[in-house]
């Protein structure tokens, strides 16, 4: 089910590539129409199609997060993987940069980044911003997997049998840790889209650039919630919702796959 | 003495280590800026209109050199910065110019406070008990209802859920106020027709604080009491005869709770960020609309404020909570 709404979003962000218009254009359309044929989604304050403005936003959102999941797996992996292998030192060093990283108010920490490079913000920098914030957790997570296989007999045959260390990290480690990277892949675009939207809403984005949140924050700047234009305000907070909810169900069922015990547990049996 | 070695010790270590690194970030951060903030004051100033003579430029310069801490080098800056710190000095804020950083701050953080002790505390323990409970009657009917409500709202970020909850209940059903703390124009009194204004106009801040939390609270606790439910001593209990209520408050609940602590200290950051983000939605009068108003005008002095005193709170209540640790866990007490 959430598969097939994702699926959904992707064509949506695909579809741009059919636009009419061009997204950081004004006054294309007429303003404040209601959603009609012509105009499905009606039409913005803006002079902009809400429909294609909307297409652009999820599809600029998940470029985002799609940089920041994947440039912060490739740290949280690196983390975790020398955490957990070398251990001792080397592990408490980065445990506890980590862990540090967990525990302060990181929001603020961003603002105060995003503020410094505010002049030069598009996609690309905003992605790297929040993945330099969002791998500690899953550096963690990737880490305690380690850590367990570590221990397996496998392991010592394996060394025994003189398998080098990276031979031994790619070729035996990480068929187990795939579907664990993976489902906090999804996790952390989850988080970046949120992100991203918080940022948009102070103003610390480019606005010119249509994503979830700096949609959203168009509407509401122009009290599109007053003037009653709902389908302006209402197009990203739905497809954000569903765009959540169709990303935290896809991680629960891969993590689901990847531990059948939760599984049966969520159906209840004992 | 040897708790003291293994838990205290690192656990303070680790304390002030992350408030030197958090503090130092805070320091380092608006010094990266290739503009520099006198200037930016200055070009400010002039372009509001007001005219100004070269001789009190010059004064003006030396003033919020010193103002905002950049004489020197740059270590004596650091060394200089430390030191206004522990006299809780950050400056003037530019935003409201000649007031001090710190007396907005004062302001706004009882509001904040209030907020975030009892949404935390509500959806906590709220969400650990009913949690506790369906994962413990995890194929009643209920159970499972409420399971897919957790999985719906969980999710969604912060700013999200809150704003949805305001259009829902604030300008379609119009059952709250939209915005603020307190009616426009009421004096702070503390008379009950005031507090009642304020419970009023923080219910919903509060509400969706209370709800996106105990979902998260509501789903660890569940899973973590069902792993509990097939527990030997579980079992033996329940062959034993003692009362079902017993178990599950006894027996079930008080072993899944420990986790629970961890979490939530490892998430207090994440809470505290949240509860800044739903107060910008509901201009709510606390730090989170503060610091909104900070970055809007861009002040550097507010923020570096803001940050360094959150940090240094949020810190602190996590090391609180985790010397708190060993009284509910006596396991940690005697290993």
């Amino acid at each position: 089910m959430s598969f097939c709404v994702l699926c959904m979003l992707l064509a949506l962000a695909l579809l741009t590539i059919f636009s009419p218009h061009d997204p950081t254009f004004w006054g294309v359309v007429p303003r404040d129409l209601k959603p009609s044929r012509t105009y499905l989604l009606g039409t913005s304050s803006k002079g902009q199609d809400v429909f294609w403005q909307a297409a652009f936003a999820v599809r600029n959102s998940l470029i985002i997060s799609v940089i920041a999941g994947t440039v912060s797996r490739v740290v949280a992996v690196l983390v975790g993987m020398i955490a957990g292998y070398k251990g001792r030192g080397t592990d408490r060093v980065l445990m506890f940069i980590s862990d540090s990283l967990l525990v302060i108010p990181l929001f603020l920490i961003i603002v105060m980044l995003a503020m410094l490079v505010r002049d030069m913000m598009n996609l690309v920098t905003l992605g790297l911003l929040l993945a330099f914030f969002g791998w500690a957790w899953d550096a963690r997570v990737i880490r305690s997997q380690i850590l367990s296989l570590r221990e397996r007999e496998f392991t010592q045959t394996a060394i025994l049998s003189g398998t080098g260390t990276l031979r031994l990290v790619l070729k035996e480690y990480m068929p187990f840790a795939t579907p664990l990277i993976f489902s906090t892949l999804i996790n952390n675009m989850a988080w970046a889209i949120g992100m991203e939207i918080t940022l948009a809403i102070l103003g610390l984005v480019n606005m010119d650039i249509p994503t979830l949140g700096t949609m959203l924050q168009w509407a509401i700047s122009y009290q599109a919630m007053l003037l009653g234009y709902w389908w302006w305000i209402l197009t990203p907070i739905i497809l954000s919702v569903l765009l959540f909810v169709a990303l935290y169900w896809l991680s629960v069922s891969v993590s689901e796959y990847l531990d059948p015990r939760t599984r049966i547990q969520r159906v209840g049996a004992q | 003495m040897a708790f003291i070695k293994r838990y205290l010790i690192p656990r303070l270590i680790q304390y002030f280590l992350v408030i030197f690194l958090g503090i130092t970030a805070v320091f380092i951060i608006p010094r990266l800026t290739p503009s520099d903030p006198v200037e930016r004051t200055i070009t400010q100033l002039r372009s509001q209109g007001s005219y100004l003579d070269p001789a009190s430029v010059e004064a003006m310069i030396e003033d919020l050199t010193e103002m905002y801490g950049l004489q020197g080098s740059m270590f004596e800056q650091y060394i200089a910065f430390w030191q206004r710190l522990f006299r809780g000095d950050f400056g003037v804020s530019f935003f409201q110019f000649p007031t001090p950083v710190i007396e907005l701050i004062k302001i706004s953080l009882p509001w904040t406070l209030g907020l975030l002790l009892t949404t935390t505390f509500f959806s906590w323990t709220m969400g650990n008990i009913i949690g506790g409970l369906a994962g413990y009657f995890s194929r009643k009917r209920w159970s499972r209802a409420l399971d897919t409500v957790a999985m719906i709202v969980r999710p969604l970020p912060y700013y999200i859920f809150a704003f949805a909850l305001l259009l829902l209940l604030a300008y379609v059903i119009r059952w709250f106020p939209v915005s603020g703390g307190t009616s426009i124009g009421r004096k702070v009194t503390f008379n009950w027709p005031f507090i009642k204004d304020v419970l009023w106009h923080s219910s919903l801040p509060a509400l969706s604080l209370t709800i996106l939390g105990g979902a998260v609270n509501f789903q660890t606790m569940k899973l973590i009491v069902q792993n509990v439910n097939a527990e030997d001593f579980v079992q033996y209990a329940k062959f034993g005869g003692v009362k079902e209520g017993r178990i599950v408050s006894r027996y079930v609940i008080r072993n899944a709770m420990l986790p629970q602590i961890t979490n939530l200290a490892l998430s207090l950051g994440q809470i505290f960020s949240g509860a800044l983000i739903t107060e910008i939605v509901f201009s709510y009068p606390g730090l989170g609309t503060l610091l909104y108003n900070a970055i809007v005008t861009g002040d550097y002095n507010l923020i570096m404020g803001i940050t360094a005193l959150s940090i240094v709170a949020i810190t602190t209540a996590i090391l609180v909570i985790d010397l708190l640790y060993p009284l509910f866990d006596p396991r940690v007490r005697y290993t």
